[in-house]
């Protein structure tokens, strides 16, 4: 008996060491996830960026991933972990892991960390974010368009900048089409619980919205608004399977080519700490297909991704004012970088309050 | 031939030993088999998920800090249920201690100084303590049952906790995230090793120490037994359940608060709206996985933690989901609680005919 | 269809499954047992019920094996509590933690793929009906088995000889004993009818309410269902309303919401909670209530004297 523990005990280490000694020549690149890659949202994308990475340098390189890692103390060790196991490229990809990152890249000097929507950076720490609000312009332009009762329902997770951002860029790109368009806003506090997100779509149609969005990670409301004959738009991923009718387009994040130009520059010795807030133009947000409306709409909605792509618009373009009636920008000025990072405040025609 | 449990006539003493042992081979053994059901290597993802962890230091240092909160909590939990008092919401008095202790860096930031971390350990605890004074006074005063009412509050402290750190104490210059300032100076735990162990674990020890000592060697002890497992025979004894009740609650939600400002103030550095991984509710599993006694309470707690680093490895190492480590958890539970069955009573074959004339039961 | 039966409308979707599941449950706690476990075998309910009608494209089927996956789960626990006489709490527990795990293994392959719906019931004519026809005649078919399963449930344990077996075993399991009831197996029994509609309403969740499968699907619900037994006073039509009071507090606050009346949210989400405490506070302070219907040995293992 105990013969046949000592023989499966080196049994055990052998394989255990064989899994680690296997990757010791290509360079190692983390993942740290907040939910599971099957979210069909936030994750799910980073998870088509981290793939994208294994297809075109997969000779290269070699991925790993920690799904479902919670905003805490946890995430610390979690990223310590995958720096002790040899990556040498670690993206934490949520805003919780911002101190846990900064923490560990101290210790970590060599190993070069990224890390998504955050505002500290170090020599060993980028920092990376999309400008998803331009594509909420495109979104609320189309809304306007659409519409037959003049009020949209957003679903929002939390009142953090990132979200608020895109709500005030759907309203203001809803309102170059219309003047007096409505935005109800629901907070469901939760980036995923798809009954609660449900509700709340349900909720927001029975008050008069034809058209629904949402910044939750879920394709729950979608299939509402399918479900109820209004139309709705897919957040993060492209989610027309869920709604083949009641969808317009969906803002998709495209993490793939940060990702692998990030990788790249790594191997090339070239990677240095950054700050990159990219949008249309970096192709970090990208617009789905435009279905299920009319023509003329659709020529709009290109032409003003084709504008926001090429830098000629800025959707927080002024006149902007707040909800209060103060000025955020002047006519002919741009809403400056602090106001939208740290943006809490409503545009004027939100009805609800901060 | 029917399977039928006899209760042995004292306890058996060799099953009390041996019982986690069988538990955790039985878990380890059943674990084998979904991994090879999956088809990952059995052994190998057997060794990473229980040895591994346990052949550096720093994997050591980190199943001691995972640990640390799910003894001081369990240890608490111990004593509530070997009393029959139910606290499930662990987990809210937890984030009510986090949130009370906080008041010393938010508030009063410029008060720096041993007794400002002093101040903030103990405010925890009362914090922890004082929220679970809200189940036990429904309890005692209106006779709602605790099971419910700590766990809705679970809820709302966690809510309160997301309001606060959105609202009033976001940290000013944090561009509207939901954080509060980083703590700095004394209103951190001291910390060594990796850097990652903290005063806490050395509290987590001390408090189980001293309630293994309080029920084996105190009449309160005495008390907790009787009143949990006779309640009939505590109170003839003159033993009140309603202090009983409350003295539960103030040392489990004690605890669990000191736990709570124990995180904040020690791993994370600052307030957030997610400061446990649901130590409150591992911490239940814990307490029953240490059989209510504050010294099992800390093997379990060390089982326990990893369990989560182990976890984590073969998700790395093997790309095995997460969900593995709740489904080792649940069994590990449902042996131990199997097993534990097998201390005071012994399994019997018998015929089904005799027992059916013994029992004399129809229907 | 007017804005009062969209609300109502909503509130029934958000209250079936807390009904579903709440109403085994007061069965399983007439008889004396306390499950737990209800969120584990809700959420195995919902993970086998969306693989069963993803594979077979038959939501009935769907329907089927996430009562089975429920029956399976309850019988787990039955075997445990009943047999070896193991804590009641500690089990249930242990169950929710297998059931989270487990469905979160089998459904790896089942996330981000479209659903099958379960399809409303319309009654011709009936359910053109102004204001109450769709409210009363266009639902889907889960909620008319919720409201079923209700009043029977009621019937059976007021009016039936197998309702005052149940109701003696849960209020004292030695005197059944001594009467000569089988108090294992009408245990047993009862806890097996939890898991069938602890697993209805995973299926609901899965097939219904968000026609997809995702990791931790029932978000909590299982316990709500939990407190609404209590709250309940084991008496199914007041099960009935508390699940519907419930349902309705929770969408009532996404409603305060999208009127902007500038609420916290925060608030506005903890409100069911609170709610809920303060049903549990003014119910129990009622002994005239609370105490009636309380089943005496709740919780308590039974092992016969051989």
């Amino acid at each position: 008996m105990k013969k046949l523990l000592t023989a499966a005990a080196s049994i055990a280490l052998v394989s255990a060491l064989s899994v680690s000694a296997m990757a010791a020549d290509k360079l190692k690149v983390g993942f740290i996830y907040i939910g599971p890659p099957g979210d069909h949202g936030w994750t799910y994308q980073h998870d088509q960026g981290r793939q994208a990475i294994d297809a075109r340098l997969g000779d290269q390189v070699e991925t790993v991933f920690v799904e479902n890692v919670p905003e805490g103390p946890d995430a610390e060790r979690t990223i310590t972990r995958l720096a002790r196991q040899g990556a040498g490229l670690i993206f934490t990809t949520s805003f919780g892991y911002m101190d846990p990152t900064l923490k560990v890249a101290a210790k970590f000097p060599d190993v070069k960390f990224e890390h998504a929507t955050g505002y500290k950076r170090a020599d060993n720490v980028s920092t990376y974010s999309s400008r998803f609000y331009e594509g909420r312009y495109v979104i609320g332009q189309i809304a306007a368009k659409t519409s037959k009762s003049g009020v949209a329902g957003y679903i929002g997770s939390f009142p953090i900048p990132e979200v608020v951002r895109g709500i005030n860029a759907f309203l203001l790109g809803a309102q170059t089409v219309n003047p007096d368009f409505k935005l109800k806003v629901v907070w469901v506090n939760s980036w995923f619980d798809p009954g609660r997100e449900a509700d709340a779509a349900k909720v927001l149609i029975s008050q008069g919205a034809d058209i629904i969005t949402q910044h939750t990670d879920s394709t729950a409301a979608v299939q509402v608004a399918e479900e109820q004959g209004v139309h709705a738009f897919g957040q993060a991923s492209d989610m027309a399977a869920f709604a083949p009718n009641a969808l317009l387009t969906s803002i998709i994040d495209n993490w793939s080519d940060y990702y692998i130009a990030r990788t790249q520059a790594v191997l090339d010795g070239t990677w240095v700490s950054t700050d990159t807030f990219g949008g249309m133009d970096a192709n970090m947000v990208n617009m789905g297909p435009f279905i299920n409306m009319p023509a003329d709409v659709k020529a709009m909605a290109e032409a003003t991704a084709a504008a926001i792509k090429a830098g000629e618009l800025h959707p927080f373009t002024g006149p902007v004012y707040k909800q209060d009636g103060s000025l955020a920008a002047a006519e002919g000025e741009v809403v400056d970088l602090g106001s939208l990072l740290g943006m809490d405040w409503y545009v004027q025609g939100v009805d609800d309050q901060l | 031939m029917q399977l039928i449990l006899e209760k042995r006539p004292q306890a058996s003493s060799l099953m009390n030993f041996l019982s986690p042992v069988l538990a955790i081979a039985l878990t380890v053994l059943m674990g084998g088999l979904i991994f090879a059901a999956m088809g990952k290597p059995p052994l190998s993802a057997l060794y990473i998920y229980f040895i591994d962890p346990l052949t550096s230091w720093w994997s050591i240092e980190e199943v001691l800090v995972k640990a640390g909160p799910l003894v001081l909590i369990g240890v608490g939990l111990a004593v509530c249920f070997k009393a029959n008092v139910w606290n499930i919401g662990a987990e809210g008095q937890l984030t009510a201690g986090a949130l009370m202790g906080a008041i010393v860096p938010i508030m009063l930031a410029e008060w720096q100084g041993p007794l400002a971390l002093l101040a903030m350990l103990l405010l925890g605890a009362l914090g922890g303590a004082l929220f679970a004074f809200i189940p036990a006074w429904l309890k005692t005063r209106f006779g709602v049952n605790e099971i419910l009412t700590s766990l809705m509050l679970v809820y709302i402290a966690q809510l309160l906790l997301d309001w606060m750190v959105r609202g009033p104490w976001k940290d000013p210059d944090g561009y509207n995230f939901p954080k509060s300032v980083s703590f700095d100076g004394w209103h951190l735990l001291p910390m060594w090793g990796d850097g990652r162990m903290h005063l806490g674990l050395v509290i987590a020890l001390v408090a189980a120490l001293v309630l293994f000592w309080l029920m084996r060697h105190t009449l309160k002890g005495f008390e907790i037994s009787v009143v949990g497992s006779a309640p009939k025979a505590g109170a003839f004894a003159g033993f009140s359940q309603t202090k009983m009740v409350w003295f539960c609650f103030a040392v489990s939600g004690g605890l669990a608060g000191l736990a709570g400002i124990i995180e904040v103030a020690g791993p994370i550095g600052q307030l957030q709206p997610h400061i446990s991984p649901n130590y409150g509710f591992t911490a239940i599993i814990v307490a029953f996985l240490g059989r209510l006694n504050p010294i099992g309470v800390i093997f379990a707690g060390i089982l326990l933690a990893i369990s989560y680093i182990g976890g984590e490895g073969v998700q790395i190492e093997l790309g095995v989901s997460d969900k593995t480590t709740q489904v080792f958890q649940g069994m590990l539970l449902f042996f131990i609680l199997t097993c534990d069955t097998l201390i005071l009573y012994r399994l019997k074959w018998v015929s089904s005919k005799t027992k059916n004339v013994s029992a004399g039961e129809t229907l | 269809m007017s804005p009062y039966e969209a609300i109502l409308l909503t509130i029934i979707t958000a209250s079936t499954p807390l009904l579903l599941a709440a109403i085994g449950e007061l069965v399983v706690e007439r008889s004396g047992v306390l499950n737990l476990g209800i969120e584990g075998m809700m959420v195995m309910g919902a993970v086998c019920g969306f693989a069963a009608a993803h594979v077979s494209g038959s939501a009935w089927l769907g329907v089927i094996a996430a009562i089975v996956a429920g029956i399976a789960m309850s019988l787990l626990f039955g075997l445990l509590t009943q047999t070896l006489i193991t804590n009641q709490v500690a089990t249930g527990l242990s169950i929710t933690l297998l059931g989270l795990g487990l469905s979160g293994l089998i459904g790896s392959g089942f996330v981000g793929l479209p659903g099958v719906q379960l399809a409303n019931v319309s009654i011709p004519w009936l359910s053109d009906l102004p204001y109450v026809g769709r409210l009363i005649f266009g639902q889907d078919p889960l909620v008319y088995i919720s409201i079923a399963l209700t009043v029977a449930v009621a019937y059976v344990l007021s009016r039936t000889r197998i309702g005052l077996i149940i109701r003696a075993v849960g209020q004292s399991h030695d005197s059944a004993h001594a009467l000569g009831y089988r108090v294992v197996a009408v245990r047993y029994a009862c806890i097996a009818f939890g898991g069938a509609t602890s697993g209805l309403a995973g299926a609901y969740l899965s097939l219904v309410y968000t026609p997809q499968w995702i990791e931790n699907m029932t978000a909590g619900r299982g316990w709500i269902a939990l407190a609404l037994v209590v709250f309940s006073t084991w008496l199914p039509g007041r099960l009935a309303a508390g699940a519907y009071l419930f349902g309705g507090v929770w969408i009532l606050g996404l409603y305060a919401q999208a009127m902007g009346m500038g609420i916290p949210s925060q608030l506005l989400s903890s409100l069911p909670y609170v709610v809920t405490i303060v049903a549990l506070v003014i119910i129990s302070t009622n002994r005239r209530l609370s105490v009636i219907n309380t089943p005496a040995s709740l919780g308590q293992g039974f092992v016969p004297d051989r």
